[in-house]
């Protein structure tokens, strides 16, 4: 039984890569990714690159991190099909795959749990985190406390306002928030500081980044660490459905979830993939994280890839009713799903997104994250386009716990 | 239009270092940052390095960012940095311009180097751009005859400085310390070592940033590396004064001090 047998083998961890969906060796999916940082830092990403290497081949970390996933985050997390919500969506099957139900409550505890082991690995003491809606960052804190990790965590200004219940969370694990007040005082500026934070204390420091941007390695080492999310979905559905799903939809903000639950399915033909980014207050008002529908080319945090920039390579401040998805960059990999045709990404507004909240808390007793509202949002319009005979498989990435201040706000609780 | 090789060939032959001074284009304003370049060249900076404002400077400390957040709600754009190494280039120094990658990326990276060498710029440096990454602005530097700065770090392993000088033309940009940009109370002792392990690499000059605030810090550095690059020292006399004509004086003072240190 699960309790027994590894859940967790080498492959899937990190596919089997037929399908030629792993960077080169300067961490390029095709034009994307890359390292664009200071020299100073070349050496510990080459350092965790290694570590890493060696720790996905290795049977002891693997069973480490299975161990975790199953006895500390609670894995395999279940799906749950939806019928009440799905009559919205044109009578489809829609499935969630329940990341909520993890600990912490959000998906971003798998990856924090392999960072974590990779940090012990790299034989540091201290980890640094940057945080949007406060759950990598809640994650980040628990894994410390688990592990007796030094934690310190970057936090736009703003976004500890809304996600202030989650701020109290990590100070009460142990960690120190840095609340972060230049620039836009969201997510992006988070890193920023995260970043002069690392190459200032790269000798005693991990940075235990959040999502699937940022320099090689953290796409690659990001996603294989949030894969189980897909791994588990696919085998999943087979049982309950008999069959694949026809779409996977998943919320894109740094793009870690969505490539969780994607990268299982990319071998898949017959299943489409559909990220769903923040259109704010809508493309026109110019107040959205539309990075992968509305964004250009260019390089951000470290790698390569779509970003909301001016003519002249600034980077323009996004907007999002989710601290989670306020990011004007995306991983490259989902870059390149997008250019490749595999993947096919939207935009879901504030309003849009909230609707869904609100429908699922009161059709099937689920509060979903507002970050994951947007991918049952998209999942909504796209059942009605696909029709009843279709099944559809949502990632929800977390809870909305954290989200009552906002939801108390927005509804007039 | 004075060139790097120049520069350093004729520091070498007075048996000094160069001083290298760093200011965001369009801080304290517009033509402030002309003038208080200016003003630096006056005071003895041989090479003055312009920063092109950018909205994510992630290597830069407290000082800088406050600087370049001015700059660019004064709304500095390239062509007021290209205006600005026109007229800085008009007195006689070297000049460069450092950015991060990604507004030479979205500008073209030919484009920019065309104007940048018809402004009077000599080259640039690019502290997030790494030698992977570099062929494209290398090719178009080459071709518009301007030069590529890159950094090392103390962090460097003998390998990656190779790889990093290989790419260099002009000289090399040795960062004294691990950690952002901002004066420090004294130089990281590591700097010499870096000097020292950079040279057995290259015979390009090697010149020594981060950390660098007074004369006697500059004398010091001067002592081993062949120019002195000195920013948030001159940004912070700027900021704290009441207006720009004080603020281009205080720095002037600084600029003097280090200018001795160099000779020392
Ligand atoms: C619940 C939840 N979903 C989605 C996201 C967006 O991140 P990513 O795109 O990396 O999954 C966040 C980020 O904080 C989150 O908390």
């Amino acid at each position: 039984m699960a309790n027994e047998g590894s859940i967790l083998t080498a492959a899937d961890l990190v596919g089997n890569g037929p399908h030629g969906d792993d960077p080169d060796m300067h961490g390029k999916f095709g034009l994307f990714g890359g390292r664009f940082v200071p020299e100073a830092l070349i050496p510990a990403l080459d350092e965790v690159a290694a570590v890493y290497e060696k720790a996905k081949n290795d049977a002891e970390f693997l069973r480490e991190f299975d161990h975790l996933l199953r006895t500390y985050a609670g894995r395999p997390t279940t799906l749950t099909d939806v019928p009440r919500f799905g009559e919205q969506a044109g009578g489809a099957r829609l499935v969630l795959k329940r990341e909520d139900l993890t600990h912490t409550g959000a998906h971003k505890i798998n990856n924090v749990l392999g960072q974590a082991l990779i940090t012990k690995r790299l034989g540091k003491k201290r980890v640094i985190a940057e945080t949007g809606a406060g759950q990598h960052g809640v994650a980040t804190a628990t894994a410390a406390a688990l592990l007796g990790l030094e934690c310190v965590i970057y936090m736009g200004a703003v976004d500890c306002e809304r996600q202030a219940l989650n701020v109290a969370r990590m100070k009460l694990l142990g960690a120190t928030v840095v609340p972060v007040t230049n620039g836009s005082q969201t997510l992006k500026d988070a890193i920023n500081e995260a970043f002069r934070d690392w190459v200032t204390n790269v000798d005693t420091t991990h940075y235990l980044f959040g999502t699937v941007a940022g320099p090689h390695p953290f796409p690659e080492m990001v996603r294989d660490f949030a894969r189980i999310i897909g791994v588990e979905a696919r085998r999943q559905m087979l049982e309950l459905t008999g069959r694949l799903p026809d779409a996977v939809c998943a919320a894109v903000g740094g793009g870690s979830n969505a490539i969780g639950a994607f990268h299982a399915f990319i071998g898949d033909e017959g299943v489409q993939l559909h990220g769903y980014e923040a259109a704010g207050r809508g493309l026109h008002s110019g107040e959205h994280a539309l990075t992968l529908t509305a964004g250009s080319v260019g390089v951000l945090h470290g790698a390569r890839t779509y970003v909301l920039q001016d003519d002249e390579g600034q980077t323009i401040e996004s907007h999002s009713i989710s601290a989670g998805l306020d990011y004007p960059g995306v991983g490259p990999e989902h870059a390149w799903l997008k250019d490749s045709g595999r993947a096919t990404y939207h935009g879901i507004t504030d309003d849009e997104a909230m609707a869904a909240f609100s429908l699922l808390a009161r059709t099937e007793g689920i509060i979903p994250a507002i970050e994951s509202s947007h991918a049952l949002a998209g999942a909504l319009k796209l059942g009605r386009e696909l029709g009843p005979e279709a099944t559809i498989l949502v990632n929800l990435s977390g809870r909305g716990d954290k989200d009552m201040g906002t939801a108390m706000k927005y509804f007039n609780l | 239009m004075t060139t790097l090789q120049t520069v350093f060939a004729k520091a070498k032959a007075d048996n000094r270092a160069a001083l290298v001074g760093y200011l965001p284009a369009g801080f304290p304003s517009k033509d402030g940052a002309i003038a208080a370049a200016a003003a630096l060249v006056e005071a003895g900076c041989d090479v003055i390095e312009i920063g092109l404002p950018y909205s994510d400077p992630l290597l830069d400390g407290p000082t800088i960012q406050d600087a370049v957040h001015r700059a660019l709600s004064n709304g500095t754009r390239i062509a007021d940095v290209m205006r600005t190494v026109e007229g800085v280039a008009a007195t006689g120094a070297a000049t460069l311009v450092m950015t991060y990658w990604n507004p030479i990326d979205r500008y073209g990276a030919e484009r920019f180097a065309r104007d940048l060498a018809n402004a009077g710029g000599v080259g640039t440096i690019t502290p997030d751009l790494t030698p992977e990454e570099s062929e494209p602005w290398r090719a178009a530097s080459a071709a518009a005859g301007i030069d590529t700065v890159f950094l090392v770090a103390p962090s460097s392993t003998e390998q990656r400085i190779k790889a990093v000088v290989d790419c260099c033309t002009g000289f090399v940009y040795a960062a004294s310390l691990m950690g952002v940009t901002g004066a420090r109370e004294t130089v990281n002792t590591a700097a010499e070592g870096l000097v020292a392990r950079t040279r057995a690499h290259t015979d390009l000059p090697v010149c020594l940033g981060l950390g660098v605030g007074t004369g006697a810090q500059a004398a010091e550095v001067a002592a081993y590396a062949d120019g002195v690059i000195v920013g948030s020292a001159f940004i912070r006399r700027l900021l704290d004064a009441p207006d720009e004509a004080a603020g281009r004086e205080s720095a002037a003072a600084l600029a003097r001090d280090m200018a001795k240190g160099v000779r020392r």
